[in-house]
């Protein structure tokens, strides 16, 4: 051990100061001398015979030298694996609960928004993800409020199991529009739902995002907001339990964002007690 | 029957001749490997009078495997794992590369055919009362290739990275993560994040062709072992296996891993 432990000091000493290294010689030249003299002594000898089965009782008495060996190789080779194993381990699994908040969204000028009317809205969440990041909230400006605008924005992600729910009624495809903000181009599409409803397994949700059908578990997730400088930006995602009233004066039950298929309330909630983002610093 | 002319002493003296050019090579590798004996001590092993054609199930289980194997390799000579061209590699290999359509569509194909091919002989082992002892911890290997099969299914699916991979994987993933207390955490850790993205599909990829791939290698080998250790079984209806008695248990003899006992690997004999 004593061996091992000099030659640690001189490869430490080799990188961070000379004394070290210079101590770590010397106790490996005294390790090693003894070493040798223990190697070349009778007793080792002896000892690595193998011994007459009668010679067994006296050997459970002392504490072996291959007990020794074995529970060294083990534990330092435990010890190793882990120094080796567990930041590889770590790499593999907390990236994904680190990741940085991408920040809020410019969603254009409120001029863009004309009262009582839907907006279907598609933005690149990560402009420096590209298209795989483009995401769709549903728009609607509901006037003033307190002499604050409120505005309503759904997610358009279904609370099933996250497919991307339509809006039910017409749309003018023809006035289509494309904005261009600081961050990235939005598309904006002028709709009427009467409802939202999912194409994968039959969600359907009504204008406030309340589910009428099909196997959705709460109503659909919504987007807090803010106005920067007159215009509408689109911030962190929360989960809604359900809403009553409608636009300006509803009320909605709101919690953290959660994800699709998970229970809000009801006893079923117990079920899913640490969401990622807990967890995330 | 072919009509074989009786051996003149030329013809012998040929003969001779041939079987020692194939045999010096061979015995050279046998005296320093052993493979040769091994090789043959495989294919040449005892199995009983009676086994039909659905024990042929698991060997062409491991041919689909091995199919896999061997085009999701070449695969991924041209499949680039980026959002940005993950779709436009699968269409390269699709339409341009030659013979691309053939590699892709055995490897798109042959994967239904493992998993069905995975059911068959699962369902074999079962209605014949296989996994019986001494066969139960193959069972049990077994039953842990069947997930990481599908999980190799799963994981592929995403990869061509079109409309359907894509939603498909977003379902599949929030199903994982609808399971109670620790579904979301799995489903964070599936998607590598928030949302499906680049990271998602490259995690995928690696798990599609290293990860999984490696341990079905390694279980697979220790299913194989286990096959050759134990002998194949008989059908149940068979007559010659029944009323014998129980061998007796080898492993007991053994004194664990600590203090090796007698060397293991004998087939129990017929």
């Amino acid at each position: 051990m004593g061996f091992a432990v000099g030659i640690a000091c001189v490869l430490v000493g080799l990188v961070v100061s000379r004394p070290a290294a210079i101590a770590g010689v010397v106790i490996t030249l005294i390790f090693a001398f003894l070493w040798a003299r223990d190697v070349m002594s009778p007793d080792r000898k002896a000892a690595e015979e193998p011994e007459p089965k009668p010679a067994e009782e006296p050997d459970e008495e002392r504490y072996p030298r291959n007990v020794f060996l074995e529970l060294t190789t083990l534990g330092l080779g435990g010890v190793i694996g882990a120094i080796v194993t567990l930041p590889v381990l770590g790499f593999a699994v907390l990236p994904a609960f680190t990741a940085d908040d991408p920040g809020g969204v410019d969603l254009g000028p409120l001029d863009n928004y004309p009262e009582n009317e839907w907006r279907e809205v598609t933005f690149l969440l990560d402009p420096a993800a590209g298209e795989v990041s483009r995401r769709t909230t549903f728009v609607r400006y509901n006037g003033e409020s307190n002499g604050q605008p409120s505005m309503t924005l759904i997610s358009n992600r279904c609370v099933h199991l996250g497919c991307p729910a339509q809006a039910g009624g017409p749309r003018q495809d023809e006035e289509r529009e494309e904005i261009e903000t600081e961050q990235a181009a939005l598309v904006m599409t002028p709709i009427q739902p009467a409802n939202f409803s999912c194409p994968c397994h039959g969600g359907a949700y009504d204008t406030e995002g309340n589910r009428i059908a099909g196997p959705p578990v709460r109503a659909l997730d919504r987007f807090k907001y803010s106005i920067v400088n007159g215009n509408l930006t689109l911030l962190e995602p929360y989960s809604v339990g359900s809403v009553e009233g409608t636009g300006a004066d509803a009320k909605i039950t709101a919690y953290g964002i959660q994800g699709p298929g998970e229970h809000v309330d009801g006893l079923s909630a117990f079920l899913y007690p640490i969401q990622p983002q807990d967890l995330e610093g | 029957m072919a009509v074989v002319p009786p051996p003149t002493r030329r013809r012998k003296r040929r003969m001779d001749v041939v079987v020692k050019v194939v045999n010096i090579p061979l015995d050279w590798l046998e005296e320093r490997s052993g493979l040769v004996g091994g090789v043959k001590y495989f294919l040449f092993r005892k199995v009983p009078r009676d086994t039909n054609w659905f024990h042929t199930l698991g060997s062409a289980t491991l041919t689909a495997f091995l199919v896999q194997l061997g085009t999701g390799v070449i695969l991924a000579m041209y499949y680039k794992p980026t959002p940005d061209e993950a779709y436009e590699s699968i269409r390269h290999i699709t339409h341009d590369v030659t013979l691309g359509w053939l590699v892709r569509g055995m490897h798109r194909w042959g994967a239904s055919v493992f998993i069905i091919l995975l059911f068959l002989h699962m369902g074999r082992v079962f209605l014949f009362g296989a996994y019986k002892y001494p066969r139960e911890l193959n069972w049990l290997v077994g039953v842990l290739i069947l997930p990481l099969a599908l999980l190799m299914g799963f994981t592929g699916y995403l990869l061509p990275w079109d409309q359907t991979a894509y939603w498909a994987t977003v379902v599949g993933i929030n199903l994982n993560g609808t399971g109670p207390f620790v579904g979301p955490l799995l489903g964070q850790f599936l998607r590598g994040g928030d949302e499906i993205g680049a990271d998602t599909l490259t995690r995928f990829y690696a798990m599609h062709m290293l990860l999984l791939p490696g341990a079905l290698f390694a279980l697979i080998g220790l299913h194989l072992y286990l096959v050759v250790r134990l002998g194949v079984s008989s059908p149940p209806w068979s007559k010659s296996a029944a009323g014998r008695d129980r061998p007796e248990p080898e492993a007991s003899r053994d004194g664990g891993l600590m203090q090796p006992g007698p060397r293991g690997g004998r087939p129990r004999g017929e």
